[in-house]
């Protein structure tokens, strides 16, 4: 298998990119966290920050924020629902499930022979019975009974996505 | 599921105020724990404290960037592996090398391992893909993103 690693030749300008490779892995909780990443850019922190602002605005960055481990706050129960819909009903349905909080990601994916389903719905929760719950609800309002909740028995990685 | 025994970590009020914040509205700035502070009302050494001990506990996994695949010219996709059970592991760990994985579960269903994949051109994807699926010898199904209708992942506390 090939041991490469990710070469990532996207449009960002130079600067974008080595401030991202600078503090993709998290930034240090101190008074001054970019005054590091603005020595070895050599620029000011202000500047750190446009580009930062840049970036999201551009939708380069979806976010700049704290991702959670969410077993430690007690959500251990991950339910991926996978939803066999109409194609024609697709969008109104999306836009439906999309609106309940409790769902973190709602995309529409290919079916096939295979694996019938063509929606996907991420549920975070407490319990299982919550995260079925939640899907119950989501299955009445949109009036789909073909689907499954799919729950993660075990967390083999996460990660977050790097360049 | 040795994870669901687990007891959460106890939060006090300022806690939770953190916690709700910096997970969507964290304050891009020069001195963000400063900001922070100011916001619920109490000092940057607090902030400081507080957050590293939450770090050290796991509630915060990192602060940093989100980087959107898509945003930055590259693709991703979602993809599933059928495995045998007492294979699972020697599975996890074959998938696992690879830098581009970002997400991987175990889940019960008939296909049982669940992995996302973030890469820059559409063929080193497929050739992770067609890798993973030549080394396992088992069914794969690659399921990208044909519309993406939300993405806002937030725990409120």
């Amino acid at each position: 298998m090939s041991e490469q690693k990710p070469v990532w030749k996207s449009d960002m300008d130079e600067i974008d990119e080595k401030l991202i490779r600078l503090i993709q892995d998290g930034i240090e909780f101190t008074h001054s966290p970019f005054a590091a990443a603005a020595v070895e850019l050599g620029i000011s922190e202000d500047e750190i920050v446009s580009h930062l602002k840049k970036l999201i605005e551009e939708k380069k960055i979806r976010r700049f924020g704290a991702s959670i481990g969410h077993i430690a706050l007690g959500f251990t129960a991950n339910g991926m629902g996978v939803w066999d819909i109409p194609e024609d009903k697709i969008e109104e349905i999306g836009q439906k499930m999309a609106s309940f909080h409790e769902v973190s990601h709602c995309y529409q994916r290919p079916r096939s022979e295979e694996w019938p389903y063509n929606m996907y719905t991420m549920i975070h929760g407490r319990t299982q019975d919550e995260c079925k719950a939640v899907a119950e609800k989501i299955s009445i309002a949109v009036g789909i009974s073909e689907y499954k909740l799919v729950f993660s028995e075990r967390e083999l990685k996460k990660k977050g996505v790097r360049i | 599921m040795a994870a669901v025994q687990n007891k959460p970590v106890e939060l006090d009020e300022i806690d939770r105020k953190l916690i709700n914040l910096i997970q969507l509205n964290f304050p891009v700035s020069a001195h963000p724990f400063e900001d922070i502070a100011a916001e619920i009302g109490t000092t940057e050494d607090v902030v400081i404290d507080k957050l590293s001990r939450l770090k050290k506990e796991g509630v915060i996994r990192r602060i940093g960037p989100i980087i959107n695949t898509r945003g930055i010219g590259g693709t991703n996709t979602l993809a599933a592996v059928k495995v045998p059970e007492n294979q699972i592991d020697k599975a996890a760990a074959v998938i696992n090398r690879y830098d581009e994985v970002s997400h991987n579960y175990l889940r019960n269903e008939e296909y049982n391992i669940w992995f996302t994949v973030s890469a820059p051109t559409q063929d080193r994807l497929n050739q992770i893909l067609s890798e993973i699926q030549t080394e396992l010898d088992c069914p794969l199904l690659d399921l990208p993103t044909i519309k993406q209708f939300k993405i806002q992942v937030n725990f409120h506390v």
